[in-house]
């Protein structure tokens, strides 16, 4: 089966097996061909060449809807919730039966039940998606899934946005399925997830399969290796001794804002990368939204190298004497222009800064030369690019401006291993030269390999903060469920 | 209850805006709530009503339709033909009259939806279609409508007007019903996130298509509701109701990115429309101070709505 794209091969001559009762992950870079494959499965495009067999018979995958009708039901990394609608209502859309006629409402009791068991009890039929969290959305969307009663499920990164107790519940999920007969797809670019679940994996590189083995069979380097085609000595660079007397270049003193943050404090020394941890919606987000101008009504006092700063907004956080970057959770929305060219993107952040001339290109050049950026002329338009490239380039965007303190929400989501350890690089030479780093994060191994000290959220507090020794992931999971263990309420 | 008052704010809005500004005509009319006043009241609103229920179709799914009028101008002048003579041929005319507005909203959609065009582009071309040919059919207004049918059609029942049953009967029989349907629920789909419309499985071309031919359905039938109030054939009416079913829409709180609004806020929408240029008329103010006044309704209607980006304690949801 072959996929181009003009003169681009997304997927080169690939033949790919899933059988049903096995979870089979698949693995590889961005842009090595993966959601390719899979929307051909879905439907959502067409190959060029080749075929694709449901059950031994050949079929023609023209949409969704057909695919749908085999049984070939696909969660996709792009959320497929419209967000006028109502949970029900985007429960109901596509459901099986539910043509242009009178929609009963068959399969949302197990939609229902499905939610129920994956800790989205509290999301109410009613609400519009657009009034939900990024993490409720997945929930909704694993939800609408099942109710279709699939026989081959695609999960395409789709547990990105959740916590690690929820996604255990939805690996519990999978497997019955898996156990009652399904095939299931799975894509996730966190290792221990892939533990967790897989029963064989696929590794693609460059559009093309190269290897497909048994869980256990080769172990993380092999597989790293295997993906990369070269090897990665370390996922995470070295951390550097923590200097306890070092300058403190942000400092935050009783923060508060719409009784969702609660009295945070929270100071960055000179060199440190500090992270923020804790389920989702617990006030980290708000936090960092907060501190970079983008909520109204926060309290608290916030000092950039001593010097007190008032953050009313981007443009004021932006400008040289605060110098303050924010690298936004959703990148596609938030943190991109996607119908504008690289160049152009890369230039917004710069503009406005009335010290630095946007169009020089040497504000970004040197981190796009780090960061290995991969494109076709920065004159394309930036949608051109795989989501980890994308990344860069809002990374690149902020570097522009030198900044002095960078917040960062939950950067490598959904991104390949390799772009992966070429931002923990940036970010680690970054802290030596004197950025302060605030990185959010939903993966805890972020958390605990590149972070220097972790605070964890919970309901608006932080209610531990995890350093050295402490910072183990027995902790950071006890504390993200705010079991009070001795250790750490000394330490908190 | 309270989810259901907040998904529906919009309509509630235009719901209560309606009834005062209703309040306030009923109280400065010389002759008050009477049968008379509330059925030419009801006629003048539900001929705009059914075109702004046109313009709706359009809009939802992220889209509009310049040619609203202009397939009102063509029904209208077919109308003046066919709806005389035998009951059966009434009948007939009738049926022919609103297949007539439902083809020309087909053709419309065909050509936005297999010739990949914008909505805007294709139906001002087509608008001058239809006006073109009504002009072939009525060079200048005339024609004649069964008067007794008109009669049953444009005054009242045991004192209610027969407009504003037919109002209940397109929300009741006809919206209520229809929104909890695959095709009502596609509509808001793919107005709101066309490309999660077709993740979902979603026959986005279908559906796109039959908003548009809905579009013109409605257009007919406004169509056939004015040759019935007027009794004549007339060719020249469309660009005044093509603009006023846009605002009347907006008005409604049907919002113009679509995916956003129901057909009850289109019909309060120009329900309000058509009571402020009745209250105008009757409260003594220059008549070509009216355009001024509505504007102003229009930009405070709008305000309104959008008024809850100020509660937002996130700035970035006033860009959502």
């Amino acid at each position: 089966m072959s996929k181009h794209f003009g003169a681009t091969k997304a997927l080169d001559d690939v033949d790919f097996i899933c059988n049903a009762g096995e979870v089979h992950a698949v693995l590889g870079e961005n842009g090595a061909g993966k959601s390719t494959l899979m929307k051909l499965i879905a439907g959502a495009l067409q190959p060029s060449h080749g075929r694709i067999r449901v059950d031994g018979h050949d079929v023609l995958l023209t949409s969704p809807q057909d695919a749908l009708q085999h049984g070939l039901v696909c969660m996709f990394q792009e959320l497929s919730l419209v967000p006028d609608l109502t949970v029900r209502e985007n429960l109901l859309l596509g459901a099986p039966g539910a043509g242009i006629g009178w929609l009963r409402g068959t399969g949302l009791d197990t939609a229902r039940a499905v939610l129920e068991r994956i800790g989205g009890a509290d999301i109410r039929m009613g609400v519009r998606v657009a009034d939900l969290t990024l993490p409720q959305r997945q929930q909704v969307e694993i939800a609408k899934a099942l109710m279709k009663k699939p026989r081959l499920l695609i999960l395409d990164e789709a547990t990105s946005a959740l916590n690690a107790s929820v996604v255990e519940s939805v690996f519990e999920l999978v497997r019955e399925q898996r156990d009652s007969g399904t095939a299931v797809l799975f894509i996730s670019h966190r290792f221990h997830e892939i533990e967790a679940l897989a029963d064989r994996i696929s590794v693609f590189r460059n559009g093309r399969r190269v290897e497909t083995f048994k869980k256990g069979d080769h172990d993380y380097g092999d597989i790293i290796d295997m993906m990369v085609g070269q090897k990665i000595e370390e996922l995470f660079p070295d951390k550097p001794l923590t200097d306890e007397d070092a300058e403190v270049v942000l400092d935050i003193t009783g923060f508060n804002w719409d009784g969702r943050v609660k009295n945070v404090n929270l100071s960055v020394r000179r060199g440190q990368i500090v992270g923020l941890g804790g389920l989702d919606g617990q006030g980290q987000g708000a936090f960092l939204m907060g501190l970079f101008g983008l909520l109204r009504k926060t309290t608290g006092q916030t000092a950039i190298s001593g010097r007190a700063a008032e953050l009313r907004n981007p443009k004021t956080a932006k400008q040289q004497d605060i110098a303050l970057a924010y690298i936004p959770e959703d990148r596609k929305t938030e943190g991109l222009i996607l119908d504008q060219s690289i160049r152009e993107n890369l230039e917004l952040a710069a503009l406005g800064r009335p010290d630095l001339d946007a169009t020089d290109e040497t504000l970004y050049a040197p981190s796009l030369e780090q960061l290995a950026l991969k494109h076709g002329g920065l004159g394309q338009p930036v949608s051109s690019l795989s989501g980890g490239n994308q990344q860069k380039v809002v990374l690149s965007k902020w570097l522009a401006i030198k900044p002095k303190c960078l917040l960062l929400a939950d950067p490598t989501r959904g991104i390949d291993v390799k772009t992966k350890t070429q931002i923990y690089a940036i970010l680690r030479q970054l802290a030596d030269q004197g950025t302060a780093i605030v990185l959010l994060s939903t993966d805890y191994e972020e958390l605990i390999q590149l972070c220097d000290e972790t605070h964890v959220f919970f309901d608006g507090k932080i209610v531990a903060s995890l350093s050295g020794d402490n910072l183990t992931p027995q902790n950071i999971i006890a504390a993200t469920l705010n079991i009070a263990q001795p250790a750490q309420a000394a330490h908190a | 209850m309270l989810d259901y008052v907040r998904s529906n704010r919009r309509e509630v809005i235009a719901g209560v805006v309606l009834v005062v500004l209703l309040a306030g005509y009923i109280g400065t009319h010389p002759r008050g709530a009477s049968t008379y006043v509330m059925t030419i009241w009801a006629n003048q609103g539900l001929i705009l009503g059914l075109a702004a229920c046109a313009q709706f179709f359009a809009v939802v799914v992220r889209g509009i339709d310049l040619s609203v009028g202009a397939i009102m101008a063509l029904t209208n002048c077919i109308a003046s033909y066919l709806l005389d003579g035998s009951a059966l041929g009434i009948g007939f005319g009738m049926f022919a009259v609103v297949a007539a507005g439902a083809a020309c909203g087909l053709l419309n959609g065909v050509i936005i939806v297999y010739g990949r065009l914008q909505p805007i582009v294709v139906t001002l071309a087509t608008a001058s279609i239809f006006v073109g040919i009504a002009l072939l059919l009525r060079p200048t207004p005339g024609g004649a409508i069964n008067y007794d049918l008109a009669d049953a059609i444009t005054l009242d029942v045991l004192g209610i007007p027969t407009a504003l049953i037919i109002t209940g009967v397109v929300i009741m029989g006809f919206w209520l019903p229809f929104r909890r349907t695959g095709l009502g629920l596609g509509l808001y789909a793919l107005g709101s996130s066309e490309q999660a419309a077709f993740q979902s499985g979603i026959n986005t071309k279908f559906i796109r298509l039959a908003a548009f031919t809905l579009a013109g359905f409605f257009g007919g039938l406004a169509g056939l509701y004015y040759s019935f109030v007027t009794t004549t054939g007339d060719a020249g009416i469309a660009p005044g109701f093509t603009l006023n079913s846009i605002a009347a829409v907006v008005l409604g709180g049907v919002l113009l990115r679509g995916g956003v609004g129901s057909l009850v806020g289109a019909l309060a929408g120009a329900f309000i429309l058509k009571t402020i240029a009745s209250l105008m008329f009757f409260s003594g103010l220059p008549s070509l101070a009216q355009p001024l006044f509505e504007g102003m309704i229009l930009a405070a209607a709008i305000a309104i709505g959008g008024a809850d980006v100020l509660r937002a304690r996130n700035k970035l949801e006033a860009y959502s």
